[in-house]
């Protein structure tokens, strides 16, 4: 392993662009953004065409018809190069304290859904560890537990809100509660899963040495479960960021990238939508490679195999 | 459970003279309860071991020797009879510490190094760090794997992992080694020097070992006495002392008396008739 990995670094840049991933993906986007152009003149036409003839304008080429799909102040859907301009203004142009920043609203997401992360995954490793240990709670508690999910979380969030708003909690705790809400599920379930991982042979072996719950636990049970855990955290890590994004909708919330989906949906803003869209699927992005490298480093540390 | 990891408290000799038997076993039945037919998977077994011993028990599968291993070793527990191992119920020799077991794969611990491997039985009873380390070297380097603490089981063969489960039973000094045929997966090649080493480390520590086989080879080799099995039920058909010589070499494979115990074992398998329904 140690002499394959300086080899795999001093590669070429070409020469990973040919032999990894990045060449079929980059033709992948490219067919992506090609299907967007057609789709922002196809679903904007009608709007330009409506708003020529209500200016008495008889006279329209087709390049003058695809220019203006694309320079819509309120389009349908905005053309990806109008978006980029929008995120360079909210990202790059604006101090990152802002109110207008995306910065700071993602940010704003992202304290709330990190903080809820923390309380899901914690939650979802006590119960875990309870239904792995009595069996009873296996049989009384994993039900509620699926049935806690079937909920639609959008019907669950403005009560959650609410009531915890009349016990005093506004801001970021009633949202992370969203985001625990929905992250602890896989974590319980990839936990239960990992925690009951263990070979028989294995557990013989402690009880041989006459090991008690805890060290069976510690030594053996949680070390099995850990690359449980991390498949388990990346969703979670996702579906924290949903959870606080919905927790911003109902609120009428002043900041977040949820305020900023929902004021841009009131005044029609498609493309500060969009704007926030991507900025929302980036920091999921980011959020979920950080869960990767964690996990990297932890089963490296683990002795793993390259 | 600290004067067994600690055992040369009591004076050795005196030990030996008064001490009952490493395993004693009268009378043992055990059923397992499979729904509406229950295997009898072992049924009145007799067997005393004496320390010092080497003993193999060996059969074709299904005989029940590794059930009766584990029925030692307190992974099962007997249906009927009367079980002692150092003179005590399983389950009291198992919470002593009393024995050191080997599985039939290594059973190692894939995050752990090789040398946190064989120190796991001594964290788990809770000895110091530093005394862990210096037994877990010692043990290493009577199974001659001494400079691969650091490795990961992934990085060594299979020959090399069972070594390393061996160290781990060998670690806490357990006078009786309980082995569930621990070469059973390896080539021949590299078997055959295991039980060389096998039989040195035998020698030299006094241990006594109940080794679980299905080779008639291995068997003799090893032996100071054989216990023939037959299945269906698991039954003890034959016991064999062997007038084989302390030291052995490998040669000895081809002598007379060899040939002759070896010749023995194979009458009492197929006596047992286990071939006609295999």
């Amino acid at each position: 392993m140690t002499t394959r990995e300086p080899a795999a670094k001093s590669r070429t840049w070409q020469a990973r662009l040919a032999g990894g991933s990045a060449l079929p993906m980059l033709a992948v986007l490219l067919a992506l953004l090609v299907l967007w152009y057609a789709g922002t003149v196809w679903l904007n036409a009608p709007l330009v065409i409506d708003r020529y003839e209500r200016a008495g304008q008889a006279e329209w080429t087709a390049g003058q018809l695809v220019a203006d799909t694309m320079a819509m102040d309120r389009p349908l859907l905005p053309a990806p190069h109008q978006i980029l301009a929008e995120l360079d203004k909210t990202v790059f142009e604006v101090a990152p304290n802002s109110r207008r920043s995306l910065v700071y609203h993602g940010w704003v997401t992202l304290s709330s859904a990190l903080l809820g992360f923390a309380f899901g995954t914690l939650l979802g490793i006590v119960l875990a560890v309870g239904i792995v240990h009595l069996r009873t709670l296996e049989r009384s508690l994993l039900p509620w537990i699926i049935a806690s999910q079937t909920v639609p979380i959008l019907a669950i969030a403005p009560m959650i809100i609410v009531v915890l708003g009349s016990l005093g909690f506004v801001g970021l705790v009633p949202k992370a509660i969203i985001s625990a809400y929905l992250c602890f599920f896989p974590v319980t379930i990839g936990m239960v899963k990992g925690l009951t991982s263990p070979d028989p042979i294995h557990l013989d072996l402690v009880r041989t040495y006459s090991a008690s719950t805890g060290q069976v636990f510690w030594k053996l049970r949680w070390p099995s479960s850990v690359v449980y855990l991390f498949a388990s955290l990346k969703v979670a890590v996702a579906l924290a960021i949903v959870g606080a994004i919905v927790g911003e909708l109902p609120t009428g919330a002043q900041a977040g990238l949820g305020a900023r989906l929902l004021s841009g949906s009131y005044y029609g803003q498609t493309v500060q939508i969009w704007a926030a869209l991507v900025v929302a699927a980036v920091v999921a992005g980011l959020s979920v490679a950080a869960v990767g490298l964690a996990e990297r480093l932890t089963l490296e540390r683990m002795g793993g195999r390259p | 459970m600290v004067d067994v990891i600690d055992g040369k408290a009591q004076p050795v000799t005196q030990a030996r003279a008064s001490a009952p038997p490493a395993v004693e076993i009268r009378g043992l039945n055990l059923v397992f309860d499979a729904g509406d037919a229950p295997v009898t998977a072992l049924a009145d077994v007799d067997l005393s071991v004496a320390r010092g011993d080497f003993v193999s028990l060996i059969g074709p599968s299904g005989c029940g020797k590794t059930t009766l291993l584990r029925v030692m070793a307190d992974l099962e527990r007997a249906s009927s009879g009367t079980v002692r191992v150092n003179g005590v119920s399983p389950e009291a020799a198992r919470l002593a510490r009393a024995y050191g077991y080997v599985f039939q794969a290594p059973a190692l611990y894939a995050w752990r190094s090789v040398l946190r491997n064989v120190t796991l039985p001594l964290e788990i009873m809770g000895l110091p760090r530093a005394e862990r380390q210096e037994r877990a070297r010692r043990v290493l380097d009577l199974v001659n794997l001494g400079g691969f603490e650091g490795k990961f089981p992934w990085q060594l063969s299979g020959g090399m992992q069972q070594r390393v489960s061996i160290a781990r039973a060998l670690s806490f000094d357990p006078a009786l080694l309980l082995m569930d045929e621990p070469f059973g997966a390896l080539d021949e090649i590299i078997r055959d020097h295991l039980n060389e080493q096998l039989l040195r480390l035998w020698q030299r520590t006094g241990k006594t070992v109940i080794f679980v086989t299905h080779s008639i080879p291995e068997a003799v080799f090893l032996s100071t006495r054989i216990v023939v099995m037959s299945p269906r039920p698991g039954r003890i058909i034959d016991i064999i002392d062997s007038d084989l010589p302390a030291e052995r070499t490998l040669d000895m494979r081809e002598s007379a008396a060899f040939t002759a115990i070896a010749h023995r074992v194979r009458a009492g398998l197929k006596a047992g008739h286990s071939y006609d329904d295999a």
